[in-house]
């Protein structure tokens, strides 16, 4: 966080000459608070037994109730490791192929090649997730192209229906976003990679090391503080990566494997009104992606590398 | 020159397959849904059409067209999208020149106030009973008002920002030009690039949601979006697939031909990938700055 260098006397002419800041400074302190702060305080429902005719104010406190009955939920419990093992699945998976592909592309020596293929690859993430789930589902389905290919090569005898059983469902939910959003992903690597220093690869060379040599020992090093602070930044979001796919794309037949946090919300907190018990789970969500964040944080400071705060 | 190891050459020819194989794997599908589209939407049901329309005809996009909700979700699209990236643009570029003033005094509670906003937030059911009862659901201006200030898009500007010369405000500031001129007239018109920059992000995010379309305007055909009329579509191709029996028939039974279902996919991508190689430069240039010193 940045600190004024100085602090300064607050005074009546300061105020007068900074009244069009101060002014806007208070619009938008208001409209965060609606928008933002607000709903934190309706986090108090999940204490209660809320309904829309008392409010609030006036509805039954029933303490940690909701929460209780969270945990002794058995589709509240699969939930939770369906959405943690997508979660990290998908972290883990872009992460590697986003500096992968970064790393590689940096060595086509080819601009115009170099040009073309970024161009391409930051074309998924324009596309909405509906697009990218019609897209994946089509490519998936029996008839599709994947079916298609395998087939073709003899890997399998008959297409499989890849969206009817539960063991192909997470590695499906990592592979989309990867398609989603290497390409995107790899931009921040790729400028780390241009500021490293050239005279290092020179250096190298003279010394004999060949181009896997150099990607092992300068370029990973040089963008290693980029990667530890995206790392912890993404860590955060664990929680949240695994929505759209799992309520476009999951059916009957894959249920215990695709529901997550957000579906059991909406299905609990929204489809059927129980406010007070989506709140809960929502604030669950929450505390896990602080608690996340704060441990990435701390395991970072720890071994000395960059940190987020 | 030194001549090229064996180790290098082959290195070279991994990294070129590893190269066409992205290419090829990020590209086909985004083709194959053009070519099904151009498709006849019979003949498309028997399956294996890959970059080519076999019995070419534009009849898919004529029955989108004429489909009353894609329309009316269109326009509410490209509406949502203008307006609401204007506005969030404007709101976004004065906060973050307002936590980049040096000599603001509330400069640093500023910032936290909304950088707390990135880790914590009420939820969906609170958030939904707030527009709720602040009379925004089942209006056009849920789409807009929530998504004003984003603090991600408020940090990239502020970095921008701060990167700028101190120079610039103190010699207008002799000149007797206040805070509002000084960003109207000085800041603004060298802040450009981060403005196109957040306008992308923005735009991209207000044409691509449909999440909220889905839950606060579901009953209101009026305010339906283009993405919320394709996941339709898509919603009711998936529940057959999901019941197991043989996939191949799927198409055939279809509520919605998969053509059809096609070009309407490529009506609803088709203005951003026009759009994005265009702006290539900024969004390269501003997540760089927005990411990494951040």
């Amino acid at each position: 966080m940045a600190k004024s260098n100085k602090k300064q006397a607050i005074t009546m002419k300061e105020i007068k000459r900074q009244k069009f800041l101060l002014i806007w400074s208070a619009v938008f302190v208001i409209y965060g608070i609606i928008f933002y702060y607000v709903p934190l305080g309706g986090w108090i429902m999940a204490f209660q037994h809320y309904k829309p005719k008392t409010g609030l104010l006036h509805s039954k406190f029933v303490g940690l109730d909701k929460f209780k009955f969270l945990f002794y939920d058995d589709v509240f419990l699969k939930v939770i490791r369906n959405t943690l093992a997508m979660g990290i699945l998908t972290l883990v998976a872009t992460f590697i192929m986003a500096i992968a592909f970064a790393i590689l592309l940096n060595e086509v020596k080819s601009m115009f090649a170099k040009k073309a293929i970024q161009t391409i690859s930051y074309l998924p993430h324009f596309l909405s997730w509906i697009i990218v789930c019609g897209i994946l589902h089509d490519a998936l389905s029996g008839s599709g192209i994947v079916n298609e290919v395998l087939v073709g090569l003899h890997i399998l005898k008959t297409p499989i229906n890849f969206f009817a059983h539960p063991g192909y469902f997470w590695p499906i939910v990592a592979f989309a976003n990867v398609w989603k959003e290497t390409g995107w992903n790899a931009i921040i690597y790729l400028a780390a990679i241009t500021s490293i220093d050239p005279c290092l690869y020179e250096a190298a060379s003279i010394d004999g090391g060949g181009r896997w040599a150099k990607i092992r020992h300068i370029t990973l090093p040089g963008i290693r503080p980029t990667i530890m602070i995206l790392l912890i930044m993404n860590i955060g979001n664990v929680l949240n990566t695994s929505f759209e796919i799992p309520y476009l794309l999951g059916n009957g037949l894959i249920k215990s494997v695709s529901d997550t946090i957000d579906i059991y919300v909406l299905t609990w907190g929204i489809s059927q009104s129980d406010y007070s018990l989506g709140t809960a789970a929502g604030i669950f969500k929450s505390i896990v992606s602080i608690v996340l964040i704060l441990i990435a944080n701390s395991v970072a400071k720890r071994s000395g590398g960059e940190r987020l705060f | 020159m030194k001549k090229r190891s064996f180790a290098d050459i082959a290195f070279t020819i991994c990294n070129s397959l590893f190269m066409i194989a992205f290419v090829v794997i990020t590209l086909y599908p985004v083709l194959n849904t053009v070519a099904i589209s151009l498709n006849d939407g019979i003949d498309a049901v028997r399956g294996n059409i890959h970059l080519l329309p076999r019995a070419f005809t534009w009849k898919n996009y004529g029955t989108v067209l004429r489909k009353q909700n894609i329309v009316t979700g269109a326009y509410i699209s490209v509406a949502r999208t203008i307006l609401g990236t204007l506005i969030a643009l404007v709101a976004n570029a004065l906060l973050s020149y307002i936590v980049s003033r040096k000599r603001f005094m509330f400069r640093s509670q500023l910032s936290l106030f909304w950088v707390i906003t990135m880790y914590v937030n009420g939820g969906m059911v609170p958030i939904l009973l707030l527009y709720k009862s602040l009379g925004l659901t089942n209006t056009f201006w849920v789409y807009i008002f929530p998504g004003i200030i984003g603090a991600f898009n408020m940090l990239v500007m502020r970095t921008y920002m701060e990167g700028l010369p101190d120079a610039l405000e103190e010699s207008a500031q002799l000149d007797g030009a206040g805070y509002m001129t000084i960003f109207v007239k000085i800041i603004s018109p060298l802040c450009k690039p981060i403005y196109a920059t957040v306008a992308l992000f923005v735009a991209v995010g207000q044409w691509n949601s449909w999440f909220d379309a889905m839950l606060y305007n579901r009953m209101k055909d009026e305010y339906t979006t283009l993405q919320f009329e394709l996941m339709k579509l898509l919603s009711s191709v998936m529940q057959q697939s999901g019941s197991a029996t043989n996939q191949s028939t799927t198409a055939v039974s279809a509520v919605t031909p998969t053509s059809v279902r096609a070009a309407a996919t490529v009506v609803t991508m088709l203005p951003i990938i026009c759009l994005y190689p265009f702006l290539q430069r900024y969004f390269v240039a501003g997540l760089t700055i927005g990411g990494v010193k951040e």
